[in-house]
């Protein structure tokens, strides 16, 4: 299970509206308890040097920056997030073959219908995807 | 020598490779890291031949991307 507070998921869903008809993508950094479950505490908004509406890759200038800002409050890399914005929020073939950590939340925001945005979060290994439950914390 | 990895101090000796410490530090899926040496990219073709020293910070930066 991975949380969410309600302030995040905003900043995710205005980011990846701004940047349409691009996909918008970053990573999200927190804590993770004992019993395994996750929790988001920060939400890194970062460029999609791919400048696709198809594709995206993180800029890694400023995902190093990222990995030491959470080192500097004491947060771990929970996983990436990006935005799909005329296709479901599913793992793509190349989204599972581009996911290296199987312990990673891979967070996919669907702006198909741009009334009703959908955030899901997956699991990833090897070809499999599983989704993982998400709660929206308001 | 001090090398920092991943904010983490350890002991290495001297003449460490990028490419040395790559394995050392059981990297999985090595041909998809990024390495920063004090926050300067190291090209993925120079692992072999740069040599770390005292006092280095060290980053391993795992490529992020997919599609739709």
């Amino acid at each position: 299970m991975i949380k969410m507070n309600r302030g995040d998921y905003e900043r995710i869903l205005s980011d990846s509206k701004k940047r349409l008809p691009n996909e918008a993508c970053g990573l999200i950094g927190g804590i993770i308890s004992e019993n395994g479950d996750k929790s988001v505490k920060k939400v890194y908004l970062l460029t999609n040097t791919d400048n696709s509406n198809e594709h995206f890759s993180l800029d890694p200038k400023e995902q190093l920056a990222a990995v030491k800002d959470m080192r500097a409050e004491g947060l771990v890399p929970l996983g990436n997030w990006h935005s799909h914005p005329e296709s479901p929020s599913r793992p793509s073939e190349e989204d599972k073959r581009l996911a290296y950590d199987k312990n990673a939340s891979y967070m996919i925001l669907s702006l198909m219908n741009i009334d009703e945005p959908v955030l899901n979060s997956f699991k990833i290994s090897g070809n499999t995807a599983e989704k993982e439950d998400l709660i929206i914390e308001n | 020598m001090k090398i920092t990895v991943a904010g983490v101090k350890k002991e290495f000796d001297d003449g460490l490779t990028v490419a040395k410490l790559v394995n050392l530090e059981k990297v999985e899926t090595p041909q998809y890291v990024t390495v920063t040496i004090n926050d300067e990219f190291v090209e993925s073709g120079a692992f072999e031949n740069t040599i770390l020293k005292d006092g280095d910070e060290v980053e391993f930066l795992y490529f992020m991307g997919g599609g739709r």
